[in-house]
């Protein structure tokens, strides 16, 4: 049987509906690049996608993304606790500004954060008597991606951390745990898979972004260029094969990053709910 | 007497055992006060700064440019376009998942974030091969002078894919929470099926359904990266205020690149107040 039974009506008007407008919009149109992509010779595929200035830019993106995620990993959850264990002025603002980068268009991040980190920008000029140059370097790259990763980490740690039951802390203190013990070996593995999950999902976020690292990666070949801004060039160049081969790549280890996150919000979940339930079901 | 002394102890002595001494708090919120400051509040004040550092007479003629103007009118009509087919997308698929139980539910539910997880490049990659030149229907529209890539159509196609599953996304969990009881108790009482929906449902999402509908709007607004690819950047004609940022920044107008910047800063700081706002309506309403 394809579904179970059920009065409420409409069932194969919305099913049909979601899935002719999803097959038009997104899978169709997506299928396009594998099929464009097929037009070539596997051996024709494989030197465009390992050319090394192709690799260069994979070392970069995948570089500066793992960078960026793991800087958001440590302060996404330093951030997170801080707004969800502690009293401070000001703390609704802060916490509704967690998703500038998610609201703020990825042009304007671009543009600024090149500004302030460019050698007579407000942050720039700080390092610039140093030696380190940021704008238009690797460095750039890791800062535009840590600022569009941030939310993720802090968006899917909160919640978790909110329904973290106290009675297991205080049980873990009454067993003679020190604040830090039972942080690590109470509170950190339960919300590990949360941790996890954000880093992933700040992770996939960044191999693909393009709007904020463009304006201050300065996009040298070789040292700076970003593989989503390859596709363009190549497509600029009118090359339609070499973009979309690149393209399929990077769909690829998209996909596969999808199926992994999937995978831990399940393993996020499955570890979740049994410590809360068989605490919060004991009546007080 | 002792007792009503003695019942408010416990949670003071919890809150002391199981939370860090006062110079860790004070510390710790000093970190991520800190980060948070140079990472993200830092960019949003040089926004407003950078916008008027020559004066609030630049400021507005770069906003009362008519290329400025072009750019706010294309990008209203994209997201005009692009939120109302999204949300309509977004209640279909929500009722379909949320109400009914259906073989390959899960595999659907992921293949609606599809969007969420590919590169905005790709995003407008793909159109470009469907309908660019040497696109599947490219000769077909060359012959009778339609026009879909490099020209409005896709800028409008590819703002509706990068901001495609927002709405569904909100409102899945919500209606599955909600489950199915009242819209039951509606159509034994009588109701047909639309005013089921129009009565029971749609009261009990709406305010999900803003939520939906605000986030959807701010991305469709400022989207770059997939509107980019598919734009062919003609000024005054296929230029979104994102794409005008950047055309005005790369020929070194950095001042006016920022004035019109500022309008989207403004556009994300009200996203973000609605956002927070809401959310409280809808936390309030579990």
């Amino acid at each position: 049987m394809f579904r179970q039974s059920s009065v409420l009506p409409g069932f194969n008007l919305a099913l049909g509906f979601t899935v002719l407008y999803l097959s038009l919009i997104v899978l169709i149109p997506l299928s396009a690049t594998f099929l464009k992509s097929a037009t070539l010779s596997w051996d024709e595929f494989w030197s465009t996608v390992t050319a090394p200035r192709v690799l260069a830019s994979y070392r970069l993106t995948f570089g500066a993304s793992l960078v960026a995620a793991l800087i958001n990993a440590f302060f996404g959850l330093l951030v997170a606790w801080v707004l969800v264990r502690y009293d401070f002025v000001g703390k609704g603002i802060v916490d509704a500004l967690v998703d500038l980068p998610f609201a703020l268009p990825t042009a304007v991040a671009g543009i600024t954060l090149a500004t302030i980190y460019a050698k007579n920008g407000w942050v720039g000029h700080l390092f610039a008597p140093l030696g380190i140059k940021i704008a238009f370097t690797p460095l750039g790259v890791v800062i535009a991606l840590t600022f569009i990763g941030l939310p993720f980490v802090v968006r899917t740690i909160q919640p978790i951390l909110e329904d973290f039951p106290s009675e297991v802390e205080e049980a873990a203190v009454s067993l003679g745990a020190s604040r830090w013990q039972t942080f690590r070996m109470v509170i950190l593995p339960s919300i590990g898979p949360a941790v996890l999950t954000g880093f992933a999902l700040a992770f996939a976020r960044a191999i693909g972004e393009y709007g904020s690292v463009i304006f201050i990666a300065g996009n040298i070949p070789m040292v700076s260029e970003i593989t989503p801004l390859l596709i363009i060039t190549k497509l600029e160049q009118y090359d339609y094969a070499g973009a979309t081969s690149i393209a399929v790549a990077m769909l690829v280890v998209s996909f596969a990053l999808l199926l992994t996150i999937n995978v831990l919000q399940a393993w996020s979940a499955r570890v979740r709910p049994p410590a809360v339930q068989e605490i919060a079901g004991e009546p007080a | 007497m002792s007792q009503t002394i003695a019942l408010p102890t416990r949670p003071a002595l919890s809150a002391q055992v199981t939370s860090e001494p006062k110079w860790l708090r004070g510390v710790l919120i000093g970190i991520a006060l800190l980060f948070l400051g140079a990472f993200l509040w830092l960019p949003l004040l040089a926004v407003f700064v950078e916008a008027f550092r020559e004066g609030v007479s630049v400021y507005w003629q770069a906003l009362a440019d008519p290329d400025a103007l072009a750019a706010v009118r294309l990008t209203l009509l994209a997201a005009a376009i692009a939120v109302p087919l999204n949300l309509v997308f977004g209640v279909a698929a929500a009722w379909a998942i949320a109400k009914f139980e259906f073989r390959g539910k899960s595999l659907l539910i992921t293949l609606l974030d599809l969007p969420f997880s590919v590169s905005p490049v790709i995003a407008g990659l793909i159109y470009v091969l469907m309908f660019g030149l040497q696109g599947w229907f490219g000769p077909w529209l060359a012959e009778h002078h339609i026009r879909i890539v490099f020209a409005v159509p896709g800028i409008v196609l590819a703002t509706i894919f990068v901001t495609f599953p927002f709405v569904a996304r909100e409102l899945i969990p919500l209606m599955q929470e909600q489950g199915v009881e009242e819209e039951e108790a509606a159509l034994v009482l009588g109701a047909s099926g639309w005013q089921t929906f129009w009565h029971v449902t749609l009261p009990n999402i709406r305010w999900g359904l803003l939520y939906g509908v605000i986030l959807c709007n701010a991305r469709a607004m400022g989207e770059f990266g997939a509107v980019s690819v598919v734009s062919g950047h003609i000024r005054g004609l296929t230029n979104t205020i994102p794409l005008h940022v950047e055309i005005l920044y790369n020929e070194y107008n950095a001042a006016s690149a920022f004035a019109v910047a500022s309008l989207l800063a403004f556009l994300a700081l009200v996203t973000l107040a609605a956002k927070s706002l809401i959310g409280r309506h809808l936390h309030g309403h579990h």
